[in-house]
This record gives structure tokens, sequence and C-alpha cells, in this order.
């Protein structure tokens, strides 16, 4: 894991000098840094010569964005590209018109992919994130739903049946509820499971202890 | 978890119908998969799986390692083709530092993972061979994925879960021999095809029990979201290699195998072509390795700018996704991995319809499903 | 002495002979069946590129008695509710059966295990149609759902396939006139020539209807461990297991014998009625001979000393036989008597050797039938063409002796005629899976429903 051939010997900027703290655990120099804890690697105290990293996002105006404007209108809260991937921010209301309208008119015939992420400290804290294909223009598009937390999101199972399970598991793990979705369980997780694990303010010392005690019969958190 | 066998409703016939459970152990399910199938008789009117055995919290984990530390992580989801695993893992997070890997290392990753194909699909084979009854071609699958297996052990030390690959690039050279094997490989292993061809592809039970079983039409595949080798085999000539190339698969020449019925047969024929293909593209790969660097200048801290990333690829068992969102830490804020068993497994019910008992081992098979990507 | 104790000396003195051999078969059957058991391991990982049984023994030679020794100590399981009485009972049955089929088997001229009863053919399928009891009671005194289900497609698989494996063999006995075991291979001696040439559709009926009746792949559905149902053996263990499995392996044997009795010229050796032909007689002392130097040969290749001494030991025994072989041929005249009954077993036991190592082959070539395509293929196909196949060769003998054809001519016209029927109702059974396909269709639209759920 630690680059240690001679190719590796970067010149990065971003490199800062106290190698003790930031390399990790995984490093075998850590053991000097004595008042610096080695289990869990914090941002570091960086010297004024290394820059704060900037964001990569640039406002995104093509054909396709216009389009969505124009349909849409405040719908889409925000149209970014990251990294040469575009993606739009949009309201959760216009979820199912959005979604529909993408697999009929835009050709997006495929939801690759659908998850969220947790923003705990903002307002709206759960992002949600469909990742869509199309077939017939060989493009990917990104669309962002944010959502605050007791939300309801709109299914999408009624336009792409392949949400099925990755809403139960979005529901699983986050504790997203998706309004009509046809069998809304968990899925990864026992059904009695208490919690949902990758919000951020769940860890393992937090995980279901009684469901792990009665059905393990462990000490959870060890 | 509970179980809820009492839960039926009535047939047709006004009997009660039956619930029939296989599995988590069950020596067909290919891991710890179970699969309640509800029965009229002998036909299934509809199955569910319950999945989760294998869930270990790879997402959550993810969140607590550092870009590097979480590699080995990845080959152990599709430990079948952990090389793959790698390979979209490794290009995900270079394409979230907006740095590339050097020629040479495209074109290793390439024949690495191409090869990885070839022993994924050899296992699929060996397998579902098994449960449909013939005992013999396990036995050869192996025998080549063995050669396979020593040639990993020769690059990188490990033959299963290899981590083979590293952000920027790879970390060992090829060794002395590397091209020699690959070319050795490869050109014995269009003698051993032709043996797994006169085996099954024209025998008539073989034909008998995977033709028409387990159906699925292309937009039954698109709208389920299945892709891979059961996309290919319901018509829809799409592979990722060539819509959207990575590594170095924009230099080389290969057909995309595709099928007309989207049946287990079209899915065998499809995986077998597959891997005749792969072996064409290692030896068009071989022959021209550019010298080099194998690792770009990434520095050992790895702090991509913030925001997120998605970036997929072509595995083994279908299209395989990483979505990565970084806040400017050493830590990933979230990964997300996109599995292509865990999203084939939805179209097992529709395929399931209609089929008798025997067929739903057939088809389980057919979708070439590995529990530890569909659980993670 | 009292007229009980006579009776009973005078029973003993008539049938001693029989007695005893029923006590033969009961001890070295199930030894035999062990190692047959090794030699398919053994053609098995042939076939599969791998070595098989090789630590227990040299070579894995003592493989089966270190698994029988292991069955025997296992520990008795009974399921909860089980039947007791029936679930002894029923490996009791399946293995009985076996071994007193052998009973009218006759492996040689002169090794005949009873006397040769008039009924022997019929014997032998009979006794053997019984073992079918010990499958579906074993099934049913298991008391678990999937072994009843098990037990009933066994019992249906085997009673469809045993009308096809009658039929088959009626074809050949229709040629050979009578039931006696001696009866048929003289007819194949006196026809000249062995009965698969003068019946070839019937002795590939019998070929695939014999797997069947084993449970062997590819019809193996009811006792596959990739399957759902387990079988009606799932709740056996340890030596009642190991009763149902050598059941198996001497049914086997049975049905191997009863072909070669039938259709492969018994214990005539291949041109038997061909007088200038005799010299092949010389073939079982040189084959013996030869397999001998080649253990020779390759015990200087072994790599291990005592597998070296094992080679030499194989190829003394194999010499010891070829000597016995020869000994009829080459010895004094009073010997020449012998030779009939010892190159006659040879000859059996090869014959039969070679219908087992077909078996296996096929075991580990083909895939496995489902239960609907099996009872397919018996129902739809080999009842039918074995009931045409009899018109057949009847038709041809009276062409023969009515009519004065030639014989060959008759025969391969009648086959012919058979062989058109044959593709026929292949024909037939086409249309009737694509109309039972396109039923699957139409169930799945009305199953189709919630493509959401699940």
């Amino acid at each position: 894991m630690v680059d240690e051939s001679k190719a590796s010997q970067s010149s990065d900027s971003l490199k800062p000098d106290a190698a003790g703290a930031e390399s990790g655990p995984g490093t075998p120099q850590t053991a000097d840094a004595p008042g610096v804890p080695t289990a869990k690697p914090v941002a570091p105290a960086k010297p004024a010569a290394t820059k704060t990293p900037v964001p990569v996002q640039v406002p995104l105006d093509n054909e396709l964005s216009r389009r969505y404007r124009e349909r849409f209108g405040a719908g889409i809260l925000d149209a970014l590209e990251d990294r040469k991937q575009p993606y739009l921010v949009i309201d959760a209301a216009k979820l199912a018109e959005i979604g529909r309208y993408s697999r009929d008119e835009e050709k997006f015939e495929l939801l690759e992919d659908f998850t969220a992420v947790d923003w705990p400290r903002r307002e709206k804290r759960f992002d949600l994130i469909a990742i869509l294909y199309s077939f017939t223009h060989n493009t990917r598009l990104r669309l962002k739903i944010p959502l605050a937390e007791g939300e309801q999101a709109a299914s999408l199972v009624e336009i792409w049946p392949t949400a099925n399970w990755l809403e139960r598991e979005i529901f699983d793990l986050f504790g997203i509820v998706f309004a009509g979705h046809p069998n809304l369980r968990r899925i990864l997780l026992p059904d009695e499971w208490q919690g949902h694990p990758l919000r951020k303010d769940y860890d393992i010392l937090q995980q279901d202890t009684p469901w792990v005690r009665e059905n393990l019969g462990i000490e959870s958190g060890q | 978890m509970h179980e809820d066998a009492t839960q039926t409703s009535k047939t047709l016939l006004g009997a009660d119908e039956l619930v029939l459970n296989m599995g988590p152990q069950h020596p067909s399910t290919h891991g710890v998969l179970r699969v309640k199938l509800k029965l009229d008789g002998e036909r299934v009117r509809g199955t569910e799986c319950v999945i989760g055995y294998l869930h270990r919290g790879v997402e959550k984990i993810a969140e607590h390692r550092t870009y590097q530390q979480f590699a080995p992580y990845v080959d152990r989801m599709d430990y079948v083709a952990a090389v793959s695993n790698g390979l979209g893992y490794c290009e995900t997070v270079e394409k979230l530092l907006s740095a590339e890997a050097p020629p040479r290392a495209r074109v290793i990753r390439t024949i690495l993972t191409e090869l990885q194909r070839i022993a994924s699909h050899l296992l699929w084979l060996g397998t579902h061979a098994l449960d449909i009854g013939a005992l013999t071609p396990l036995f050869y699958c192996m025998r080549e994925r063995e050669e396979i297996l020593k040639i990993f052990e020769k690059y990188c030390g490990a033959r299963l879960t290899t981590h083979a690959f590293r952000i920027g690039g790879l970390q060992y050279e090829a060794y002395d021999l590397f091209e020699k094997d690959v070319e050795r490989f490869c050109k014995d292993f269009e003698r051993r095809i032709q043996e797994y061809v006169d085996l099954l592809t024209g025998n008539s039970i073989w034909i008998g029990r995977t033709r028409n079983v387990g159906v699925l039409s292309a937009e039954d595949c698109i709208a389920l979201g299945a892709s891979g080798p059961v996309l290919r085999a319901s018509g829809v000539k799409w592979d990722l290699r060539k819509a959207m190339p990575y590594a170095a698969y924009d230099q080389y020449q290969f057909e995309i195998p595709v099928g007309t019925r989207g049946d287990t047969y079209d899915r065998y024929i499809v995986r077998m072509e597959e891997m005749r293909q792969s072996r064409l593209i290692c030896l068009q790969a071989i022959e021209n390795i550019p010298p080099g660097a194998i690792l770009a200048r990434v520095g050992k801290v790895l702090k991509p700018p913030p925001g997120e990333i998605y970036h997929s690829i072509e595995s083994p068992k279908g299209i395989l996704g990483y979505y990565i969102v970084s806040d400017g830490t050493i830590q990933p804020y979230r990964v997300r991995i996109r599995p292509p068993s865990f999203v084939n497994l939805q179209a097992l019910d529709k395929m399931a319809r209609g089929h008798l008992v025997s067929d739903v081992v057939a088809i389980i098979g057919t979708i070439d499903i590995v529990l530890g990507e569909v659980d993670r | 002495m009292s007229p009980a104790t006579q009776a009973l000396l005078e029973f003993l003195r008539s049938w001693w002979v029989e007695l005893l051999s029923g006590v033969v078969i009961v001890a070295i059957v199930p030894l035999v069946a062990g190692y047959v058991v090794l030699v398919e391991r053994k053609v098995m990982a042939d076939m599969q590129a791998r070595l098989g049984p090789m630590r227990v023994g040299p070579h894995g030679l003592l493989q089966p008695i270190a698994d029988a020794l292991k069955l025997l100590i296992k520990e008795d399981i009974i399921p909860d509710n089980a039947d007791k009485l029936i679930f002894w009972l029923a490996p009791v049955i399946s293995m009985t059966a076996a071994l007193t089929s052998m009973g009218a088997i006759a492996f040689g001229p002169s090794f005949q295990v009873a006397r040769d009863i008039n009924v022997g053919l019929l014997f032998i399928i009979g006794i053997s149609s019984l073992g079918l009891f010990g499958i579906v009671l074993g099934g049913w005194a298991s008391n678990s759902h999937y072994s009843i289900m098990g037990a009933i497609r066994s019992m249906a698989q085997l009673v469809s396939y045993e009308t096809a494996a009658g039929l088959a063999l009626i074809s050949g006995l229709l040629l050979a006139g009578t039931l006696r075991i001696h009866g048929i291979v003289e007819a194949q001696e006196q026809y000249g020539v062995w009965f698969i040439f003068l019946a070839p559709i019937a002795f590939f009926i019998y070929v695939v209807a014999s797997i069947a009746e084993i449970n062997r792949a590819p019809f193996d559905l009811p006792e596959a461990d990739s399957e759902l149902v387990a079988g009606y053996m799932t709740e056996y263990s340890g030596f009642r297991w190991s009763l149902y499995f050598l059941g198996e392996y001497a049914n086997m044997i049975v049905v191997a014998s009863v072909a070669t009795t039938l259709f492969l010229g018994g214990w005539l050796r291949p041109f038997a009625s061909v007088r200038w032909l005799s010299w092949l007689d010389v073939l079982p002392a040189l084959v013996t001979q030869a397999v001998g130097v080649y253990c020779l040969i390759r015990a200087g290749k072994q790599p291990v000393a005592v597998q070296t001494k094992f080679m030499w030991a194989v190829a003394l025994a194999c010499f010891a036989l070829a000597a016995i072989l020869a000994a009829p041929l080459v010895g004094p005249f009073r010997w020449r008597f012998l030779m009939r009954g010892l190159h006659g077993a040879f000859w059996f036991l090869l014959k039969v050797g070679a219908y087992i190592y077909l078996f296996m082959w096929l075991r580990f070539t083909l895939p496995r039938y489902r239960f609907d395509q099996l009872m397919g293929l018996g129902w739809y196909i080999l009842i039918p063409l074995g009931i045409i196949n009899i018109f057949g060769v009847g038709i041809a003998m009276i062409l023969e002796s009515e009519y004065g054809w030639n014989r060959w001519l008759a025969l391969v016209v009648t086959t012919l005629v058979t062989l058109g029927a044959a593709f026929f109702l292949l024909h037939l059974n086409e249309k009737r899976k694509a109309a039972a396909s396109s039923a699957i269709a139409v169930a799945k639209e009305a199953v189709a429903g919630d493509i959401y759920a699940g």
C-alpha cells in the first residue's frame, strides 16, 4: 500500500511536511509523534505553504441543461460539472416528473445507480444521487436531489424497475422512505435491525447492540 | 430473520401455494443466498431473494480508510474477479485526482483484467455446468483457471484477492517472463475452449436444459438494469469497453458477442465467446507493451479536490461502478459501489416465473452472481 | 435320526450348491460393488484430468475398505417421526432384490450361481424390479416432504423405464426363443452372430433404459445433490445408506449382465461359430499377458518404491492369470474341458466391464435431464419405439421363416423401417415440446402480475 517505488517521489505541493501524522496507520514511521492519534488520522494543521483544497465544480451550460431548465424552470436548482461529469441538482418534489422526462424524452433508458450521501451538518441532510445512462446518446447524467431528514422521496420504480432494490438499499442504510415503493423493507440488514448504518452519526459503538447480543451472542463494538 | 412461510395465497386451482426455501446453505446458490420460491405444484409463481448474509459494511469502512488503504477491500467484494474490482476503483480515484496512469501501466492493466475475465467466466462455466449435472467441465475449467492464477501469483504474489493495481498505475513491474506466460496460456486456451464447446454446446441434453429457460427480453433487461452478458444475450450489442473505453481497450480489436433469445443458452454462448475475445485482446496487447513508467506521480498522500466522480467498468459480471465523494481530506467522504450482481439478481424473479423448480438452479447460475458483490 | 433331521440333510444334500452360492454372493458382491465404486472414482478422475483416490493403499486400492469401515462406525441417525420398522426394512429390500436377482445370472457357462432355471431372464428382471419397493418405502419412512417427493419421482422414473427395458428385451427374446440364460447364449451361438447386430435398436433402447433403471446420470435427478429435492436417500446415513448405494452398484452389475447375455453374446468369444477364427482363443491369455507386461514397464517409472513393488505384484498376478487362461490351450488334452468355463468367464466379464465403463463414461460426460424431459423421453420415445421394434423383429422373423427371405435382408429392412419410425417419433416429440414451451409462456403471463415484488 505504501508507494515505496522510486517513481513515486513526487513533488506534489499538496504533500505536507509532517509525514508522521499524515500517512495513516499503515506506515512504519508514525511512531514518532506520540501526541498524534494514529488510529484515526485527523486533518493536519497545515503549514502555510500548502494551499487549501478548492472544489473543482464549474457551472454547466450546455444543450442538455438548457432543455431541462426550460422544461422545469425552478425544479432545476443548479447545473454543474465536476471533472467533466455533468450533474443537475433538482428539487425533490419534481423527482418523479424529471425522472419520467429523462427516460422518455431525453432517452436515459438505464438507471445505472441510485444512492445517497449524508451531509449531517446541512439543513437538507441527504443527497439522493441518481446516475442515468443513455444507450441512444451514450452519455451519462447525474441527478442530485437534496432531501431533508424525514422527507419522503418519490419512488422511481414505476419509471425504472431496477430502482426496486436500489431504493430498498437506500432505505436500509440511510432511512430515507420512498413513497410509492411496493415493498420497502430492509434488504441487506436483518429485518429487525435498529438504525441506519451509512448515516454519519452511526458508528460501531452505536450499532444495534440488542440484536447483535441476541442473535450472535457477542457484545457489539468488539 | 423471521420466516413468513405462512404467507401464501391460493393458486389457480384453489390449492394452497407452497413456499419452498432454497438456501442459505445450498450447493447451488453460489454463496449465501436464500431464495424463497412460491410454487404451484412444480411451477414457480414467484421468487423472493433474501440477501445480506455477506454484508460487511464495506461502504462504511471506506469512510474511515485512506484511498490507498481501501484498495484491498474492493478485492473482497467480487472475490472471483478481484482484479476487475481493483481496476474500477483505481481508475475512479485517478479520475478524482485528474491523473492518468501511464501507457505501460494501462496496457498491463488491460492484460491482467482480461485474464481475470477469462478466469471468472471459467469459474462460472464450471459451476453452472455442475449445477445442471455435467460433472466434468468443472475440472477442466479449474485446470485452465489454475494457469491464470499462477500468472497472478507470479505477478503480485496473490491468486485470489490480488490488489494488483495501485492508484496511479502499478506497483510491480511485469515480471520477466510475463509476456511468454500469457502468450503460452492464450495459445493453449483455444484448444481448451474447444473442449468445452465439444462437451456442452451441441449436447442435446444441455440445450434441452438451457434453451428457453430464464428468458429476459431486451426491454426487461434495460428496465431492470441488468448488464454484462445478461444484457448482451438479450440482443443489446453494448459493451462499456467499446462505448466508453477505459484502460487501453481503445487500442485493440475485439468483437462484442450478442445473443438473440435472451435465454440461458444464449448467455452461455455469449460468455464462451467473450472468453475467446478476451484471449484475442491479450494476444494483441502482449505484442506491444509500451516501455516507460508504471506509476504516475500522484503522491503518497492523496487528497483529491472536494467533489465527486462516477466511473464504471465492464467487469465480467456487468457494469461495476464506483461513485466517490471527496471532501478534500485523505479519506473519501462516501464510496458507493454499484454492484452488477446485485442489480442482475433483481431479474431472477422475472426470469424464473413459470418455470419448474429444477430450472431455478440453472437460472441462478446463469445470472452469474457473487454474493460478496451482492452484499458488500 | 429323526425324520426332521433326515429331511434337513436330504434338503442340504440336493441344494448345497445353491445355498453355498447364496452365501458367496452375499459375501462377495458387496466387496465387488465396493471395488466397482473405486473403479468408477478412478475412471471419473481420469476423465476429469486428475488422479482419484491415491492415498489409502497403493493407488487407492484400500479405499473401499476404508469407506466401508467408516460407514459401519458412523452414528445411526433415525429421523424423529420415522416409521422405525420400514426405515430399517427399506434398504434391506433394495439390497436383497439386487442380490437375489444375481442368483440367476451366469457369469460363464459353468459359473451360474443358481440352477439354470427355465425362466432365467424373467426372474432377473422381475426380482430386480422389486428393488423399487426399497426406494419408495425408504422415501416414505423418512417422514420428510422432500424425501417422499424424491422417492415418488424415482419410482415414476423406474416404472416407466422398466417398461421400456422390458420391451427392448422382448425383441431380443424373440430372436432367442427362450428365457433360459444358457439357451439365450446358445441361440446366439447358433445364429452365429450376437443379437446386437440382429436387433441394434433394441440394444440401444436397452442401454438408455438401463441407465434410467439404476438412477444414474443423465437420469439421476431424483438423487442429484444440486437439486432442490435431495431424494429418498436424504435421511439415510452410515450403514443404511451404504446398503442403498451397494444395491445400486449391484443393480448395475445385474443390468450389465443382462445386456451382455442377451445382446453381446454372453460368454462367447467374438466370432464364436467361425471355426477358422478359433485362433482368437489365444486372445484372453495374450491380452492378460500384455497387461502384465505393461505393468512391468510402468513399474520402472513409478516415483515411489512401494508403488514399484505394487506394480510388480500386479504384473505377477496378470501373468498368473494369463497362465491359467492359456493352460487349457497349451496343456494336456484332458484340461480342455476347463477352457470353455475359464475363457467364457473371461469374455463375459470383459463385456460386462465394457458395458459398465460405458455407463461411467456417460455419467461424466452428459448433463442431467430435467424430470419432465426424462419422463418424456421414456414415454414418448422409448416405449413406442420398443413396441415398433418388437413388430419389426417379429416381421423379420416371419419373412425369413415363412417367405424365405434372407435373414440379414429381412432384419436390415425392418431395422431401417424402425429407424424411420424413431425419427418420426423424435419429430413428434419436438412438436410436443414446442407446444409445452408456449404453455410455459402462457403460464408466465398468467403469473406475471407483480413484477416489482421481491
